[in-house]
């Protein structure tokens, strides 16, 4: 049997598993894409086939239109499927919903392709189920030892007590469309928080196909159709570039500008976005469950894709694992 | 401790004053003795610790974390207290944080070798908002965008008091400030600011506006010329003396010279700090390099040399003259000067005229180093606190101007946030080795315009970004600004050379083609 490098190995396309002739969440249009999510740096539109899970087909057909790809094919959740010389199947990666790890067997060999990943509880997506194998391919967005998340119900029962406090002044909430927006949703409601929710016009077709797919999210209505008296005390939520922009005008002279992301760890980083209120919430893995994940599964080489690849292969080497950066392009290490 | 953690990460992310300033009055009014004043403290001059912060920090970073992994998230975080704060290895169950009044207990009655051990075991006990308010409460100035100002500010507000009534007795007393607190509150006396040299609120002058003229009479005002160094105060007792700024803030250590030439005298006075060189005053610029330093050298002593140029008297020996007329004052402060005569210090000539047209041409023809322009004081106006209306004009000599470029674009903050309103501006110069021109920076303005005017540019900024960096958008190179300034003056920070003083916006040229703006050579040419 050749070693695994022989038969899945990155190129410029992206990821590609040579034994089963795909590509993973490939950056440009290819023949045979498998794509663990829906994020618009992992799923792209123009492959002639796409392998994903029924949620992240659902998202990307309401991002890119139904003829985004020439022809989709639901992976059903833990399902084993034969591809070429290898046998695959998607596993819950936990990070937003239909998210998942894409697992690959070949002889005695497994890899598993984390995508983007959590640990932490989220009420919008089944949670990250842990798969030992031989190589584990980790995402490294927040690779750094300064990284370590809140729990979200306490960040959203902040947000809900500074919204108390502040009955005059309207709170705009800046979350990435996909994911963020609904788990702050669902994590605000657990909080007790039942007013109407009003959204950007970049967040509402998401967040009503999470509605569609039966998660409960309460009454969320968008922004353009509210009052100017509505909106007074009211919470807003839009698209981080918007939290600044002209749009933002319309929330009364001085808005409470919240953001919600594992950035907001940074005292700079909320002060570079004028953010009033940080909220430390991250769809991604912080420092400490990145490498209790690579520890329990055991792996005996972990590759690192997008992210602080040089903090996490350093500490990896500390720790005796062969980890190596996969240096693959087009996934911003930036976005959340 | 988590009281004092909750507020300073408030402030540190809240922009408007008014939010900033009712955080802190809440906090100080609720907060313990003598927590709170610890933290005033460290908001205003200063917790009295003697740490050394950097090497200690440094030490139980190297025994608890992989250096590598320190530097990457120093590099990353861009603070080291606060990558400290972040990366901490705390344990697992966090029992209750000490209070802030045990912490500064514990680093007072420490011996130095003791002060790492007291640290770590503090971090131990806090999370991370905690550790990261306690590092910066012991690291010096906390950097939350409170002024020592604002901070007296809100402890006057509990009383409902004005500010000056607070600086007044501000420097009679010492953290933790109970006498203080005690007093806003009601329970106690005003502490007696008697036998220290404290600062009294300064005065301070309106512009003359054209209105202004018709209702002045030129026989009941004296002039002065108006001197471009920094207004302070020197206050002079038994030995002690204090440099202040105009707003109070002690500058003292920065000006060793100037206390020294103080250190026989008992006596308030006020006037303008100075470069001065072979009796000549140097550019503001000179006078820079010698502020916000906790410290000087010899060499700073020499290169730049300080003076004190005298324009009021407010105490002699005790004795407060702020209720005397200005004309009686300056008597005074003539006298004393004669036949104390200070060293370092001279006086500010009174300006002789009769006619404000007689004034007018000497305020034309000012154009030496070191003059800003003309003050009118009224003969007959006591010293008063603040800015009051009819007793003080100052008559800025006409501000120049040059047709620059607009180039870059910044974000403002707080509530203009969401427009571009810090303006980066150029003018022409030759490119090296070729026949075009290139644009080089000169100036920064934020002022200026009207809020219909903001917003036209704000319009005209987004629909001309050529390249986007964080908060900056770089603009497409046609839109002449002509801009207003006090001086221009040689730097050797900036790329063109030159750095303006006091730029704003004076006109926006919709009108005029890029091309036609001014050179570079024509703005060295107003260097003087």
């Amino acid at each position: 049997m050749r070693p695994i490098e022989h038969w899945l190995y990155p190129t410029p396309q992206g990821l590609y598993c040579e034994a089963g002739d795909f590509y993973i969440d490939p950056p440009r249009p290819v023949d045979r894409a498998l794509i663990t999510h829906g994020h618009s740096d992992h799923a792209r539109s123009g492959h002639a086939h796409v392998l994903a899970t029924p949620e992240t087909i659902a998202i990307m057909k309401v991002r890119y239109g139904a003829a985004c790809a020439g022809a989709f094919q639901s992976a059903h959740w833990g399902a084993q499927q034969k591809i070429g010389d290898v046998t695959v199947r998607f596993v819950p990666a936990g990070h937003i919903l239909g998210s998942a790890q894409i697992v690959i067997e070949r002889g005695d060999c497994r890899a598993v392709i984390s995508g983007d990943y959590k640990r932490a509880s989220d009420p919008t997506c089944r949670p990250f189920e842990l798969v030992t194998c031989d190589v584990f391919v980790t995402e490294a967005t927040f690779a750094l030892p300064v990284f370590r998340h809140e729990r979200g119900e306490d960040e959203a029962r902040r947000l809900v007590q500074s919204i108390a406090r502040n009955a005059e002044r309207t709170h705009l909430l800046g979350v990435y469309g996909l994911g963020k927006c609904q788990r702050m949703i669902a994590l605000l409601r657990q909080q007790g928080y039942h007013d109407p929710i009003w959204l950007h016009g970049a967040l509402v077709g998401l967040t009503a196909l999470f509605q569609d797919l039966g998660i409960e999210l309460g009454d969320c209505r968008p922004a353009s159709t509210a009052t100017d008296a509505e909106l007074k005390g009211a919470l807003v939520m839009c698209p981080p570039s918007a939290l600044l922009d002209r749009w933002s005008r319309r929330m009364g002279e001085d808005p409470v500008r919240v953001f919600a992301s594992g950035w907001m760890r940074v005292r700079g980083r909320a002060r570079q976005r004028g953010v009033e209120l940080p909220l430390v919430v991250s769809d991604h893995a912080d420092w400490p469950e990145l490498l209790n994940t690579i520890v329990e599964t055991g792996a005996e080489d972990v590759w690192v894709t997008h992210g602080r690849e040089d903090a996490l292969v350093h500490q990896l080497s500390l720790m005796g694992r062969r980890a190596r950066a996969l240096d693959l392009v087009g996934y911003e290490d930036d976005a959340e | 401790m988590r009281a004092f953690a909750e507020v300073l990460d408030c402030l540190s992310t809240t922009q408007s004053r008014t939010g900033k300033l009712a955080l802190l009055t809440d906090y100080l009014r609720s907060a313990p003795d003598p927590d709170r004043g610890w933290a005033l403290a460290a908001l205003t001059d200063g917790l009295p610790l003697r740490i050394g912060f950097r090497r200690i920090l440094s030490d139980l970073m190297a025994e608890r974390t992989d250096p590598v992994l320190f530097k990457l998230s120093r590099d990353f975080v861009g603070d080291t207290a606060e990558t400290v704060s972040l990366m901490w290895p705390a344990p697992e169950s966090i029992v209750e944080p000490p209070r802030l009044g045990e912490v500064v207990d514990w680093l007072l009655n420490a011996k130095p070798s003791e002060h790492a051990a007291i640290i770590a075991t503090i971090l131990d006990r806090c999370n991370v908002r905690e550790r990261w308010a306690f590092l910066k409460l012991i690291g010096g100035a906390p950097r939350v965008g409170v002024s020592a100002r604002l901070a007296k500010t809100a402890v006057a507000q509990i009383a409902g008091l004005d500010v000056s009534a607070v600086e007044e007795v501000w420097h009679a007393l010492k953290p933790p400030y109970a006498e203080l607190f005690s007093w806003v509150e009601g329970r106690s006396e005003r502490p007696d600011p008697g036998s220290v040299p404290v600062f009294r609120p300064m005065m301070l002058a309106h512009p003359v506006e054209d209105a202004d003229w018709p209702t002045l009479d030129p026989n009941e005002f004296a002039a002065e010329w108006k001197w471009d160094g920094i207004r302070v105060q020197v206050a002079a007792k038994a030995g002690d003396v204090r440099v202040y700024s105009r707003t109070g803030d002690d500058i003292s250590p920065a000006f060793p010279e100037i206390r020294s030439a103080f250190s026989h005298h008992d006596v308030v006075a006020d006037g303008e700090l100075l470069v001065v060189r072979q009796g000549t005053v140097a550019p503001f610029n000179d006078l820079q390099q010698r502020l916000n330093r906790k410290s000087v050298t010899g060499k700073m002593l020499r290169e730049h040399p300080a003076h004190l140029r005298l324009y009021d008297l407010l105490f002699t020996r005790g004795e407060d003259i702020r209720m005397l007329s200005f004309d009686d004052r300056r008597r005074r402060l003539e006298n004393w000067h004669a036949s104390e005569r200070p060293l370092l210090t001279d006086l500010s000539a009174l300006v002789e005229f009769d006619t404000f047209s007689e004034l007018e041409d000497l305020w034309r023809g000012a154009r030496e180093a070191g003059i800003e322009g003309l003050m009118l004081k009224r003969r007959a106006s006591p010293y008063l606190a603040g800015r009051p209306k009819g007793h003080w004009f100052k008559w800025k000599r006409a501000a120049l101007t040059l047709d620059c470029v607009l180039m870059y674009a910044q974000r403002g903050s707080g509530k203009r946030s969401s427009l571009y309103s810090d303006f980066t501006f150029g003018v022409w110069r030759p490119r090296e080795g070729s026949n075009e021109r290139e644009l080089v920076p000169v100036g920064k303005a934020y002022s200026g315009f009207t809020d219909a005017e903001l917003r036209d540019l704000d319009r005209f900024i987004r629909a001309n970004t050529t390249e986007t960096f964080g908060p900056v958008r770089a603009v497409v190179p046609k839109l002449v600004l002509e801009i207003a300034f006090d001086a221009v003056q040689p730097s050797s920070r900036h790329k063109s050379g030159v750095a303006m003083r006091f730029p704003r916006i004076h006109r926006i040229r919709w009108d005029k083609p890029a091309e036609e703006a001014d050179t570079l050579e024509a703005t060295m040419a107003l260097i003087g």
